[in-house]
Order: structure tokens, then C-alpha cells, then sequence
């Protein structure tokens, strides 16, 4: 990539920090220049962000409806999948799936309802308590 | 010691997508290897021990780390970047391949360089054991590393870590066995492109492409997915080595990189809605197939060049 050809469109991380790339300069050497970002790479980020909040938005929907317990709002709220939450959780992937039906997570004990709070960053209230 | 020079001598460069593994619901593919691997392999040529620890228990690992701060030993970190409180809110992934060094202590809190900030951060301790003890694919479990003995580095040892890095880099390319990784997989890859709009819908696929474009051109520096990186550290090996031959390979890995730049315009079009046909997926995965061959070609150079021991 040609010196001259380096992108400038400010991105998410403009004001923020610029990041270095690895450019030709004049004389067909490399050296480092800052960019502030690419649009090809801030739509890549754009969509996927599109489909996070789709999702986040289907979950809502479903607990909403009752299908879905909040444990799996949640799960989505915070970027996670199965792997993720077990592993903040400690509870085996198996279980948290058998915890996304309302009615088992409506007989969840204290201690795994304050494990998944932990994991969300929110209080037991508030996950007991989210209707969607 | 400069960046693309480490880069080389820990044999950076690289390509794989793995199977079966997804992260952030999209397909794992990565352009270098382990950052790790990379540190290790540099250390070790230039004569630097490097020690590393692991830790289970996150109260041990804050003790291991205020020891190592208090003796004044600057000491790398492996993180996740979801509870990174200072990256902004659009990069916070569960991404757990993230490095950063402590280097100091201030009011209770760390002093932090990162590579992606231009200043010096900071972050409380519970912040920093959080992010260490970052889980899911890859999870980090406070790995820690740092220098333990540091000897005089010689220009003659520089050459030699250049020499075997590239020799490295070359095994790891063309012939690592099976067909998901070094060049070959990049045609994994660009044959599974050609089924992902068939298979798993328009809308989809097109999520997939805009990861790879993430993980080519978000993750580390340089851009091109480290193409340009190692077209910058082959000229600098040139001037170390003395050898022309070196700096003209270094131009067909800008070529490389300037390819993967202009697949992923393409791929944007796809993720943008603008391109929308099965023949857009196809010229993408041909595309793919041109950028193997350049680098195939650029490695059997630099294979052919025996550069010696």
C-alpha cells in the first residue's frame, strides 16, 4: 500500500487513538504512518454490531413472550454464547440450556442466580426480575 | 529493535481457519500465529530468557504480579478485551488475545501500556484481574510473561534469528499437514466462501465475510493482515542480511497485502447489501485463490534463496 493511498475515515476509534500501519513511502520503502480508519473496516464493524442488537432484540422478544427465561437476554446482552457464560458461570453448557425455559429458571436457587448476576454484571433483582 | 523485525523473527505470519471453532458466531480464521508463539520464538533467538506463569487462582496471580511491578520488572499480559474499561464500547468482543504490559504502579492502580493506545492507561486492580481471568475460547487464566536475563544483543545474532525465523515462517506456510492452515488454507477457506451463500443464507454469509475482513484488518497492525508487516521486516532483514534477493520478495508480500485489502472492499460490498449474487461469493473465493498463489510463490522464493544456518 502506497503512503498516498492510506485510508483516513474516521472510525470508532477517531478522538480516541489513531493506529499504525505499515505504508510505501516515495522511494518504495517502508515506514510506519497513523490512519484513523478504514470504511470497509467500520462497516465490517457496523454489521456485525446490527446483529448483535437483532439479536439482543429477538431474545428480548422472547422472553417477553415467555419462551425464553432471562438468562439467555442476558447471555446476548453481553456478547456471550454457551462456551462463554460456562466458563464465567462454572455451570456445565448442558444446565444453562435446560435454564433458558422459564420454568426451570423459575426454580433456580439463590446461589446459581447470583453466579449468572455475577456473570451479567446485574443484580439477582434485576435478572429475577426482567420481563422482556 | 523495531516491531516488524520481531514480527519476523518469531515468524508471524500465517494462516488458519479452524475448524468446528466459532468465535462471536462467525468462523475462526487468523493471519498470524499466536501472539505468544511470536514473543517466544524472538526472545529466543536474540537470548532473552523469558519466564511464564499460569495461575488458577486469581488472588495468587495479583500477588505474582504486584511482586513482579514492586522489583520493577515491566511484565506482559494476556486479557480479554470484553471488560477492558478503556476500550470503547464497539470493540469489546470476547476477544482473549489481547496483550498488554505492566509496568508500574500508581495510587492502587496499574500503569498500563497497550498496544492499540497511543498513551500510557491505567487500570485498578480488580479491573485488571477481571480482564486476566477473561474466559471463554482461549481464555487467558493470567498468563503473564516477562524477561528474567537479559544478555548484549549482537548484530550477528540479529541475523541469525532473521535467518531462521524465515525459515520458520517458510515450514509453517507451505508445508504444515493438513489443508486448514499456511497457504493451502487459504484455499480451505475460499472453497468454503463459494458454499456460505447457499448454505447458510445471503444474510449470514455476509457476517461471516465481515469478520474475516475484522480479523484481517482490526486485529494487531499494519493492515493487509500482517502482509505489510512482513513485506516491511523481509527490507529490513535485506539491509541486516545484505542481500537484495530478500527485498525483492518483500515486494511480493506488499503485493499480498494490497490483495487482501482489495478483497475485503469486496467483501464489504457483500456485507453492505450491494453485492448480493452467488457470482460476487465466486470472485471473492477466486480472488482468494490469486492471493494463495502470490504467496505460495513469495515463500518458494524465499524458500529458494538459502539463506543458510
Amino acid at each position: 500500500m502506497k503512503k498516498e493511498d492510506l485510508p483516513q475515515d474516521p472510525g470508532a476509534l477517531d478522538k480516541f487513538t489513531r493506529e499504525v500501519c505499515y505504508v510505501k513511502n516515495e522511494d518504495g520503502k517502508y515506514e510506519t504512518a497513523l490512519s484513523k480508519g478504514w470504511d470497509v473496516k467500520k462497516q465490517a464493524l457496523d454489521s456485525a454490531w446490527e446483529e448483535v442488537n437483532e439479536r439482543v432484540e429477538e431474545a428480548r422478544k422472547a422472553v417477553a413472550s415467555g419462551e425464553k427465561s432471562p438468562v439467555y437476554y442476558f447471555m446476548e446482552l453481553r456478547l456471550m454464547d454457551l462456551p462463554v457464560l460456562s466458563g464465567y458461570t462454572g455451570i456445565f453448557p448442558f444446565f444453562i440450556k435446560r435454564h433458558f425455559k422459564p420454568s426451570v429458571f423459575k426454580g433456580l436457587s439463590e446461589r446459581k442466580l447470583e453466579k449468572y448476576a455475577r456473570a451479567f454484571d446485574i443484580t439477582v433483582d434485576e435478572l429475577k426480575n426482567f420481563k422482556g | 529493535m523495531t516491531e516488524p523485525l520481531a514480527f519476523g523473527m518469531g515468524s508471524g505470519l500465517f494462516y488458519i481457519q479452524i475448524p468446528f471453532l466459532t468465535v462471536n458466531n462467525g468462523p475462526a480464521i487468523s493471519f498470524r500465529t499466536m501472539p505468544g508463539a511470536i514473543f517466544k520464538r524472538t526472545c529466543k533467538s536474540l537470548g532473552v530468557e523469558v519466564t511464564r506463569k499460569k495461575f488458577s487462582n486469581p488472588a495468587a496471580a495479583e500477588a505474582f504480579l504486584d511482586k513482579k511491578v514492586k522489583e520493577g520488572v515491566p511484565v506482559g499480559c494476556q486479557v480479554g478485551v470484553f471488560h477492558l474499561t478503556y476500550f470503547p464500547k464497539e470493540y469489546r468482543f470476547h476477544f482473549n488475545a489481547h496483550n498488554l504490559i505492566v509496568f508500574g504502579e500508581e495510587n492502587g492502580r496499574y500503569l498500563v501500556s497497550d498496544p492499540v493506545m497511543e498513551d500510557v492507561t491505567s487500570l485498578s486492580k480488580e479491573e485488571l484481574s477481571r480482564v486476566r481471568f477473561a474466559q471463554g475460547p482461549l481464555a487467558p487464566k493470567g498468563h503473564i510473561y516477562f524477561p528474567e536475563k537479559i544478555k548484549p544483543i549482537t548484530q550477528d545474532m540479529i541475523r541469525k534469528g532473521i535467518v531462521s525465523g524465515i525459515r520458520r515462517n517458510v515450514r509453517d506456510m507451505l508445508s504444515i499437514p493438513g489443508n486448514f492452515a499456511g497457504v493451502n488454507g487459504i484455499r480451505h477457506t475460499s472453497n468454503h466462501v463459494r458454499k456460505w451463500r447457499d448454505k447458510l443464507g445471503l444474510r449470514k454469509a455476509s457476517l461471516y465475510l465481515g469478520q474475516i475482513v475484522r480479523m484481517q484488518e482490526e486485529i494487531g497492525t499494519g493492515g493487509g493482515g500482517f502482509r505489510f508487516l512482513y513485506g516491511a521486516f523481509l527490507e529490513e532483514a535485506a539491509a541486516y542480511l545484505q542481500d537484495d534477493r530478500v527485498a525483492n520478495v518483500s515486494e511480493d508480500f506488499t503485493k499480498a497485502g494490497d490483495m487482501w485489502r482489495a478483497s475485503a472492499i469486496k467483501m464489504a460490498g457483500v456485507y453492505k447489501g450491494r453485492l448480493t449474487e452467488q457470482k460476487d461469493f465466486e470472485e471473492i473465493a477466486d480472488m482468494m485463490l490469486e492471493i494463495r498463489l502470490v504467496e505460495k510463490e513469495a515463500f518458494q522464493k524465499l524458500s529458494s534463496l538459502k539463506l543458510g544456518k
